[in-house]
């Protein structure tokens, strides 16, 4: 580690409390929006976990890829996703990022390097590996950080894959985020092994355990996978300790864990932990941290403002964007 | 025979294999993105392929182009996918068909989806090749044709080449086309021998072919059903029936047009695959000749299908499983019964 790559100039931590403070008021929207009927289907909030989606994509070049999951609205957010995109396609509407077609579970902008939440679990590990194989074969020197969860760990998928990545020695950097639960299965019921980075072993690639809700943390973690990868030295996996403040999606009633439980963990608060971090190290005065918090819910206003003011997708659209 | 029109570039007799071969390494000298992998694609045999498709391509191309893969279905799949999105133009082999069992995530919740999903901001180029088929006492988990699964996923083409020059041309232009392809090939159709194009040579997809002109019965027929639907025809003619063969030689996009006009000349029909028969592509062909040349037809259409069972091992037993031309015969002599 080259002590100056990892500075932290004040430019990212301003971007990095901004980009937190987004996903966190943006998901506190959606679950009001849910709850008023405004938004369909399913969503799932990434409250609680914003450190991790921050952390990795604030050592990411814009040129760098990301796979996401189900619960993607911060791993968007987190790799410069705009708010008011996403929430006019969580409205359904034309402007939407992918106009009104794909809601909440399939949010991508390809041309951002975001490679598209994805409504199954695991479905993102294969494109993430075949991104690395494209980086490979094009030879340019980006990197693919591919978020899947505890539960998505599971997946055959995961195995197939990193096992050629690793083989083939492929720019990706497999991210777990172990936020305890999948749906409401605890990770001692899915899990033999209770050190998740322990099976990065089996694959021969390094695995690293980082706490998940420490931003800088995370950021350090995935800056030296990158830094591996883009030397041609293969795939990392890196488990991230957090935890999810909310339910698995909205609705879901939460009778598999204590309110104590889930107290304590907010007691951890990545957001606040951050802000303290760096007020306290002189970074940034809390005036200016205020004035982040104020501007993203100015930002976030005009976002649900745009989404709900724009069309509604043409009927003709139905039958469009099937084939190129 | 073929009616497709002649090339201007010379022919020259090729096995089909040989001529998948040849488009493989023509689209690879045109194209440093398209790269192949998949299960024993570099070495094994004379140098790649169980059936010799990728035969020698290692030593042109190298490694990096040309890649083995571990037994991993669902990566290849995933992969390729992956690889598709972010610029690059995979051809993917998965040695049997029945193995995209194990890759069917990537392939219809993955590829099919991604463009139509992301509001049409995304491409996905990608190719996957894998043969079908019974006729070699495989048995049932390496014997079945099922095209009908990928038919049905929008967003998917598929390609069901029955002669060596269409399966050069088919697969060229399923390379350069910009939407996941599933090119199916027919192990019992590898070792066919026809002319060839040298060259460049593309079939556009959505194209039909009809392979042999007759005025009696139409029978549309895939892979190796074309070449019994020729057989019979050779047969058929000596009596005095007319037989029209028509090759279809993508099932998406799907010529209706040529199928229909066809029909509307022969007021007859067959149709005609080795996958079972029920929810098979025959029922879809038959339809769309119901809702757009009902009025034309003279007799009910015909089914020669795949029976509904697993393919068996035994050599009658097989032969029984799928339809032979003695069956197609059968069809057709009943459809124009006291019209001929």
């Amino acid at each position: 580690m080259t002590v100056a790559t990892l500075d932290l100039p004040k430019t990212v931590v301003l971007d990095i409390l901004r980009k937190m403070y987004r996903i966190r008021h943006f998901e506190t929207k959606v679950i009001e929006l849910f709850q008023e009927g405004q938004i369909r289907g399913s969503t799932h909030t990434y409250i609680g976990e914003e450190a991790s989606g921050v952390g990795a994509c604030s050592a990411l070049r814009p040129d760098d890829y990301i796979t996401s999951t189900h619960r993607g609205h911060g791993h968007c957010i987190a790799k410069g996703g705009r708010l008011d995109l996403m929430m006019a396609e969580l409205l359904g509407k034309s402007t939407g990022y992918c106009k009104g077609k794909g809601g909440s579970m399939h949010i991508a902008d390809v041309d951002a390097g975001i490679l598209g939440a994805n409504g199954i679990v695991g479905g993102g590990i294969g494109i993430a590996t075949g991104a690395g194989l494209s980086i490979k074969i094009k030879r340019t020197d980006q990197v693919c950080v591919c978020f899947f969860g505890d539960g998505g760990f599971n997946q055959g998928v995961l195995y197939e894959c990193a096992n050629i990545a690793a083989l083939w020695k492929l720019p990706v950097i497999y991210l777990c985020e172990n936020n305890k639960y999948a749906m409401s299965t605890p990770i001692e019921k899915s899990s033999a092994v209770a050190d998740l980075s322990a099976r990065a072993a089996a694959f021969g690639m390094p695995g690293i355990n980082v706490d998940g809700m420490d931003v800088l943390a995370m950021r350090e973690a995935v800056w030296h996978a990158a830094e591996r990868a883009r030397r041609g030295d293969g795939p990392s996996l890196i488990v991230a300790d957090t935890y999810r403040f909310e339910g698995h999606n909205v609705g879901d009633g939460q009778r598999y864990r204590t309110r104590e439980e889930v107290e304590r963990w907010r007691q951890s608060d990545p957001i606040l932990r951050f802000r303290d971090q760096m007020v306290r190290q002189g970074l940034i005065t809390d005036p200016e941290a205020d004035q982040i918090e104020a501007e993203v819910q100015d930002e976030l206003a005009r976002a649900i403002e745009f989404a709900s003011q724009s069309p509604e997708p043409d009927v003709e659209t139905l039958e469009q964007d099937v084939y190129a | 025979m073929t009616l497709t029109a002649e090339p201007a570039t010379a022919t020259r007799e090729l096995t089909l294999s040989q001529a998948l071969n040849e488009a493989l390494r023509e689209e690879m000298r045109r194209d440093p993105n398209v790269f192949v992998m998949g299960e024993e694609v570099a070495v094994w045999g004379a140098g790649g392929g169980i059936f010799g498709v990728t035969r020698g391509l290692v030593d042109e191309f190298g490694p990096e182009r040309v890649r083995d893969t571990p037994i991993s279905e669902e990566a290849i799949a995933g992969i390729a996918c992956g690889a598709a999105v972010t610029g690059t133009r995979p051809v993917a082999e998965i040695m049997y068909v029945d193995f995209t069992a194990m890759a069917m995530d990537p392939i219809v919740n993955q590829a099919a989806k991604l463009r139509y999903m992301f509001g049409g901001k995304a491409k996905v180029p990608m190719v996957i090749r894998a043969q079908e088929g019974a006729g070699r006492g495989n048995a049932a988990q390496h014997s079945q044709s099922l095209e009908a699964w990928f038919v049905h996923v929008p967003g998917l083409k598929v390609v069901t080449p029955s002669f060596p020059a269409d399966a050069k041309g088919l697969l060229k232009s399923s390379i350069r086309d910009d939407n996941p392809v599933i090119f199916l090939e027919h192990k019992a159709l590898y070792q066919t021998r026809g002319p060839v194009p040298e060259g460049e040579y593309l079939v556009p997809l959505g194209v039909a072919d009809v392979k042999r002109e007759g005025k009696h019965v139409t029978v549309v027929g895939v892979h190796t059903m074309v070449h019994k639907a020729l057989a019979a025809a050779e047969k058929l003619a000596a009596e005095g029936i007319e037989v029209e063969v028509v090759d279809p030689r993508t099932l998406v996009p799907l010529d209706v047009e040529t199928i229909v006009r066809s029909v509307k000349k022969t007021k007859r029909v067959v149709v005609a695959h080795e996958a079972v028969e029920r929810g098979g592509v025959g029922g879809e062909i038959a339809m769309q000749i119901v809702d757009n040349a009902f009025d034309y037809l003279d007799a009910p259409i015909k089914r020669v299908c795949g029976r509904n069972v697993p393919v068996p091992y035994n050599l009658n037993l097989e032969r029984l499983a799928i339809p032979q031309e003695e069956d197609v015969i059968a069809a057709i002599r009943e459809l124009v019964a006291g019209a001929v």
